[in-house]
Order: C-alpha cells, then structure tokens, then sequence
C-alpha cells in the first residue's frame, strides 16, 4: 500500500518535473490504449449472441454455444489443420530457399553483380499480396496463362488450376518463398556479414576450401540467427496470412478445402455472414493457442539464446 | 584464387536464375499490359506480344476513370498518415529515449504489451465501428496504421545511442525539451526516421484491409482495393470505360486490369532506390536485434 503509494505520488512529481516528454508520448498512449486495451472487453462477445444495435451491455448471453458450433462442424479441424500446415510449408520452403540464396551470394566476389540480384529479389517483397494475385493469374489463367500455354506445346490438356484444390498447396508455397525469400536472404547475409574474418583467415591456414569453410564456419555460426527467427514464425503458427490468402484465393469455394484457413474464417464469419460472435469464439480458439505457442517458444528461446528472446 | 572455376560458374548462374524469377513475372505482366487486346485473346498472355497498344493505359489516365480517383485516394492516405504516423512514433521514441524520465520503462511494457497480445479482427472492427471509422477518409488514416510499436522501439533504440552528455550540455545552456528534440535529435535521427517512414508510407500504400473491413462506398477506394474488386468485377471495368467515353468499343479487359496492376506499383518502382537502401537496414536492425 505504502509502495503503491509512492509509486503514484513517483509519477505525479516526474509528470511534473518531465511535463514536456510525458505531453510528446501522450498521443501514441492514447492511441494505444483506444486501439490496444479498450478492444481486449470486446472479447466477451464469444460468449453472447452479440447484436450490433443491443451491443456488448445487453446482448444476451450464450456460453459456450458459439465454440459449440465451430466444434461441432467439420470446418473446425480443416480450417486450423491448413493454417498450421500452410504455415509449415512457408517455413521450411522460405527459410531453405533463404539460406540457400544467402550462402551463395556470400561466395561471389563480383560485387556489383551481387547489388544488382539483390536489389532484383528484394523487389517482390515489396508489392502487394493483390498485384501478386495478377502475377499468378497471368500464369495460372485457364485460356490464356503461360502455364497451360506451355502444357498445350507439350501436347497436354489445359487445367483449370482455380478449381483444382489439391495443387493449391504447392502453389501458394511457391508464390510465398517468390515473395519473401529474398528478403530473408539479405536479412541472413547481414548475419554472415557479421561473422569474425580471422575465423575464415584461421580455417585458411589448416587448409580448408571454400566449401569446407561454408559447411564448417558460416553454416554453424549462422544457426542461432536462423533458429531464433524459425522459432518466432513457429511461435506465429496459429496466425495465417490473411492478405495473401485473400486476395490469392478470394472468394473462391472450390479451393477451400486445401486453402481456408483460420484468419479467412473468421474473416467470413465476420464480415459475409454478419455473425460477429461466432467469428469472435473461433479468434478466441485462435488467440489462446497462439498465446501459448509465443510463450512456449519464446522460454525455448530465452534458455538457449538469451538475447534472441522476445522479452 | 580469382581465376574460372566451375563452381563459381554455377553459383552465378544459380543466383542469375533466382534473380530471373524474382522479375519475370512483373515482366510479363508489363507486356500484358501493353499488348493489343485482339493479340491477348488470339493468343493468350505472352512475353512477346505481336502488336502493342497503350489503349489500356490511356483509358486509365482518362479524367475521371475509378483509377485515378483510387489513386488520388491512395496518395492521400499514404502522406498524411506517414506524416502523422512518423510525428506520433518519433515525439514518444524521443520520451522513451530519454533517460531523465523516470517511468520510460514502464511506459514501454505498455506499448509492448500490445505488441505480443491482440484482441483480433473482431474488437478491432467493433472498436472502429463504435468510433465512426466506418466508410469514410479516416478509416483509411487512423485504424491499426498510424501506430506500431515495432516502429517506436525501433526510434528509442537508435535514440539511445545519442549521447547523454550532448543533452546535459544543451540543458546546461539554458535549452529545454523542445529545443533538445528539434536541435539536437531531429537531426542526428534522420536515418531512422527516413526508415520508419517508409514503413509506414508502404503500409499505408499497400493497405487494403482497412478498406475491406471499413469501407463501402466506391469513391473511397483506395487503389489496392479497387485492383482486388477489378479482378472480379467486371460491372467495375464497365464503369471505368462508361466514364472514359467509350461504352460502344469492345472492353479491352485483360490488358486494363494488368495495367491498373503496374500503374499500382508505380510510385514503387519510383522510389525503389531509396526504399532498398533504408528499408534493409531498418529490417536488419529490428530482426537480428542489436
């Protein structure tokens, strides 16, 4: 109490002593607290039939009835089963492909050359997940895209890729590592960057090549990096990319089976059927694995690399 | 050690392949775009078309057409809210930086705290519809935008390399927190503020979430929005040549959408240079975590 105490009396006096700081944070504390802390209330509507105009006081009250329904719909265990899954495939394809590209670049010498590629593959990190789905369209279109173009020089029939969910997978994990591994591998090269030049001049003496160097000296020093950043998208699991989901696939029920996952879900619940409580239950579900699987990876984290952990 | 090898050969053809794949696909959106229409449904997309034709580029310039009202849209988004959104993050990066503050600590587990939990989509929307951020210009400014904790960390870690000491002598002189922000910090943190900026400015350009939970009339579409009803839509395309004064021409559809694609990542392409240059250091900074 007495601690409690001095604790506020603490900030009175330095609010006082340090007016113009605490006048200069006040609009990003405000925005905060409007857009961070006062959302956390709206999270009680998993556990009513909320309605807009009754609104969080007076909607009525249901339990568990909203989680009830997800359960109980074959939706539940497709839906969290292609997140995780997507996500996985993004993670190893995209930090493989990374690594890969970050290591090689490490070995050319020519360095405009080296500025040039990575200006290049750095580009689609920058676009939009919509001018993506352009891309995409361009080479997946049924009468027109490249793809089937190439098929029928080969004599082949043309596929209707935007009904055939099985190969969604594959493609969506293609158009991932397209977008992201670029970056990735500039981010990882700065690591490599990093690295001890007497540990290259040392390995030099005993006699090793290039190769040996690579697989010896850069590989093993770069692993902390690239284990505490998998880690992080591990512990990011549960949470799709709504955007690239969205505008690759949209609208399309014929790939739902492979592509929906828990943020479009929600998304629809939300917005296209108008059932906010039900899209609140399943981001609860979503919300509450997720916050385990930060926690969890975050202590893995914080045991064997104490300054890659989160907090 | 710097003669032929064939292992340096095939390194340099590897990274040459990545490179060629990371730019083809914009390439051939490129061509579409300035391809006859005819030569398109003739025979499907191609990287080298038998006629061009700028018709498609020339219906999107048209006065009035949805894209450049889109566009205008998008611009004023993007610099108002970067604007405001640098203002914000650097005045509270500037207090959190500043070591007479007794509290800075625990005002940054504040903001950290809504960085690692989120209430989702759905608080976010009901908030935003409680506050009236429903279809109209703010929705596309001030929701999930104009703020990031990531960005504000990033501000107060390069801050805290500034030195104490050049603080102390400027009080010392008789300067107070005004005058040690704008003398004293604002120029020594350009670098920083020049990175977040452009994090913010692509957020703000590359944005459409916003604009698909918040807004309904077409008028406020932004252009990444209006590029993802285009794909779709065809009443949409419909309208862009009504305005453009040529309802009884064919449509040229497919070249259309894919220029309203090049034309969206225009100001991108314009930029690029600089936008490489900070937005890697800015990355490199806040993921590796020095």
């Amino acid at each position: 109490m007495e601690k409690r105490r001095r604790l506020a009396f603490g900030l009175f006096s330095d609010i006082r002593r340090n007016g113009t700081s605490y006048l200069l944070i006040l609009p990003a504390m405000a925005y905060t607290f409007i857009f961070g802390y006062m959302t956390y209330p709206y999270m009680i509507i998993a556990f009513q039939r909320f309605n807009y105009t009754k609104g969080i006081f007076n909607s009525e009250w249901v339990g568990f009835q909203n989680f009830e329904f997800f359960f109980r719909s074959y939706k539940a265990v497709s839906v969290t089963f292609n997140t995780l899954f997507l996500n996985l495939l993004f993670i190893v394809f995209g930090t493989l492909t990374a690594l890969a590209i970050a290591l090689l670049l490490n070995e050319l010498r020519k360095k405009l050359f080296v500025k040039l590629s990575q200006s290049v593959m750095l580009f689609p990190h920058f676009i939009s997940w919509i001018v993506v789905s352009y891309v995409l369209y361009a080479f997946f279109s049924m009468d027109m895209g490249i793809i089937n173009q190439a098929l029928n020089a080969l004599g082949l029939a043309s596929v209707n890729w935007y009904t055939e969910p099985e190969v969604w997978p594959a493609i969506l994990t293609a158009m991932n590592v397209w977008k992201g591994a670029g970056m990735s591998a500039v981010i990882y090269l700065a690591t490599i960057t990093g690295i001890d030049e007497t540990l290259y001049e040392a390995a030099e003496i005993d006699g090793a090549n290039r190769w040996q160097m690579c697989l010896r000296v850069t590989l093993p020093l770069m692993m902390p990096t690239v284990i505490i950043l998998t880690l992080l998208s591990i512990g990011k699991i549960m949470y799709g990319d709504f955007g690239m989901i969205y505008a690759l696939v949209g609208d399309n029920g014929t790939l739902y089976s492979t592509t929906d996952i828990i943020d479009t879900y929600v998304f629809r619940s939300l917005r296209q059927i108008g059932d906010p409580s039900e899209a609140m239950a399943v981001g609860l579900f979503q919300s509450v694995i997720g916050f385990i699987l930060v926690f969890g990876t975050n202590a893995i984290t914080r045991r064997f690399f104490r300054d890659g952990a989160l907090y | 050690m710097r003669k032929f090898s064939l292992g340096s050969a095939i390194m340099y053809t590897l990274i040459s392949l990545y490179a060629a794949i990371c730019l083809l696909p914009m390439l051939l959106v490129l061509m579409i775009s300035i391809t006859d229409e005819d030569a398109i449904l003739r025979n499907g997309y191609s990287f080298f078309p038998d006629n061009f034709s700028l018709y498609a580029y020339k219906l999107i310039f048209t006065g009035g057409s949805q894209v450049m009202q889109s566009y205008g849209i998008s611009i004023f988004v993007t610099v108002v809210g970067t604007l405001l959104a640098v203002t914000v993050t650097a005045m509270a990066g500037y207090t959190l930086a500043n070591k007479h503050v007794k509290f800075r600590n625990w005002m940054a587990l504040y903001f950290f705290i809504t960085m690692i939990f989120s209430a989702g989509i759905v608080p976010w929307y009901l908030m935003n519809r409680m506050l009236g951020l429903t279809d109209n210009i703010l929705a596309l400014i001030i929701p999930s935008l104009l703020f990031s904790p990531f960005n504000l960390f990033l501000v107060r870690n390069f801050m805290n390399g500034v030195p104490d000491s050049l603080r102390e002598s400027a009080t010392i002189d008789g300067a107070n927190d005004i005058t040690i922000a704008f003398r004293i910090y604002l120029p020594l943190c350009t670098p920083v503020l020049a990175t977040i900026a452009l994090f913010y400015g692509l957020d703000y350009w590359n944005n459409w979430w916003n604009a698909i939970m918040l807004i309904d009339s077409k008028s406020l579409y932004p252009l990444q929005f209006m590029l993802l009803q285009l794909q779709s839509e065809i009443s949409m395309l419909n309208e862009m040549t009504m305005l453009a004064g040529s309802s009884d021409v064919t449509l040229p559809a497919e070249s259309v959408k894919m220029a309203t694609a090049i034309v969206t990542i225009g100001p991108i392409v314009f930029l690029y240079p600089y936008l490489q240059k900070y937005f890697v250091k800015g990355l490199v900074i806040g993921s590796v975590k020095g």
